[in-house]
């Protein structure tokens, strides 16, 4: 019988425990354990990014990383960028441009578009040119695999970027 | 897929990791990032019994400028190493080549000593640590050693460091001021596996060629260094007709793997490519 290992960590803000086998992933846990169903499983192999949250900060796999790995971390995922009823920025973007089409990688999206809009790379851009337009390198994007969620997502995320002044 | 069951340890010291790995033998496999070794659990293509994780050791995370020496953590993460300062101005062909390991996201977990220990015949990281003629520290029940880069890759996922040795350390030489560097890479996108890779570190002295520095991913069952290449280019300068023959050189003397992205044939030709652009951009800065 495999021994049970207890995972406390932060997520959005909150504590929240569990216990779980060494071998369950963290998107498993954030989504069974949990019940945070947005982020979500695709490729399990790191390639995709549907899964991706931030962890400590930044942005990372949750599935091609342990549970307990993530033993006093601080976790956002998908259900945690949005500030209270209104959506984030980058959200509301998305939704106006469309940025999306079946919407599964989406939220994976949205965390490595957030990850990215801090990157010193896009401050250091934003800096030469004035404006945040052409901050967000579209290759951070393409490495979303999903392949339906196409171009127009790019262009959501930097609208979303420019109204929200990188903050 | 979802991984086989494991016993999980996460040790706070190397000497902890050290004593894990001799209590388990075989049955344990370190875990550094993660983001080889996971996916290949989840594939089931690795079933380790035993889990040491390395992610709990702060002392594996650092990187120092030894004056001609920069030693970095073997679990300093990618992402540090691709925004550090001290990286960028004294080893810039390892900001360059680091950009091109995986994902924003993957490289905010993979680390630099992983990526190496790893060896996959396509990883970028043992390719820089070829071209600077780096080493690598590893520690083991008989104490430290260091391994050359050149004695360090010996096939496909496979290294001259064994099953009860940890990788600690990743030492490389600073660039001479003033060499010039190239990483050519050719992948089906951005952020994939390497389907060739050439990396060009050259010290120019007028048309001369003090030094070259040639090294390859993707290309052979492991990184390599062209030895030969680099000889064309000291013996014969950077003019155009030197280049051209150190690139066929080049293709000449690797052993090309085939697989489903790239025949051997093609993988020869694109050493000859790669070779000759990185060598002639790298002349040129």
């Amino acid at each position: 019988m495999t021994r049970m290992v207890d995972v406390r960590l932060t997520v959005n803000g909150k504590t929240c425990e569990g216990r779980c086998e060494p071998r369950t992933l963290l998107a498993d846990f954030l989504r069974d354990d949990l019940s945070l169903t947005g982020t979500h499983v695709g490729c399990e192999h790191g390639a995709c990014g549907a899964c991706t949250v931030l962890f400590n900060g930044e942005a990372a796999r949750a599935c091609i990383m342990f549970a307990v790995q993530a033993d006093g971390a601080d976790i956002v995922t998908v259900e945690g960028i949005a500030r209270g009823s209104a959506l984030h920025p980058l959200q509301a973007a998305f939704h106006q441009h469309h940025g999306l089409q079946c919407g599964f990688c989406t939220p994976g999206m949205l965390i490595t578009a957030l990850d990215s809009a801090r990157q010193p790379v896009a401050q250091r851009i934003r800096g030469a040119s004035g404006a945040v337009r052409g901050a967000l390198p579209l290759h951070r994007l393409s490495e979303h695999r999903h392949g339906c969620d196409g171009g127009r997502r790019d262009d959501a995320a930097r609208a979303g970027l420019e109204r929200d002044r990188l903050r | 897929m979802k991984p086989a069951s494991f016993d999980y340890h996460a040790p706070t010291t190397v000497d902890e990791a050290l004593a894990l790995l001799e209590a388990n033998g075989p049955d344990s496999r370190l875990l550094a990032g993660g983001q080889s070794l996971v996916p290949m659990m989840n594939f089931r293509l690795a079933a380790p019994p035993v889990i040491v994780d390395l992610n709990r050791i702060p002392d594996l995370a650092y990187i120092e400028d030894h004056g001609d020496v920069v030693c970095i953590g073997a679990m300093t993460r990618q992402r540090a190493v691709e925004s550090s300062a001290l990286v960028a101005d004294k080893l810039p062909v390892l900001s360059a080549a680091i950009k091109l390991v995986g994902h924003l996201p993957t490289r905010s977990r993979g680390t630099i000593g992983g990526s190496i220990a790893h060896a996959d015949p396509a990883a970028e990281l043992p390719m820089v640590l070829q071209a600077l003629d780096g080493a690598v520290v590893v520690r083991g029940p008989n104490g430290r050693r260091t391994i050359a880069a050149s004695e360090l890759f010996q096939d496909a996922m496979t290294t001259s460091i064994t099953a009860d040795e940890i990788l600690v350390e990743v030492r490389l030489p600073v660039m001479p001021a003033g060499a010039g560097y190239a990483v050519e890479e050719f992948a089906r996108r951005h952020g994939d596996f390497a389907v060739a890779a050439v990396t060009a570190v050259i010290l120019r002295e007028g048309n001369r060629c003090a030094s070259a520095r040639i090294a390859t991913a993707g290309i052979s069952s492991h990184s390599e260094r062209l030895r030969a290449a680099e000889q064309v280019l000291e013996q014969h300068g950077l003019g155009d007709g030197a280049i051209a023959r150190a690139a066929e050189t080049a293709a000449g003397m690797v052993e090309p793997l085939a697989d489903r992205h790239a025949s051997a044939g093609y993988r020869r030709q694109l050493t000859q490519v790669l070779t000759e652009r990185a060598v002639r951009r790298a002349a040129g800065r």
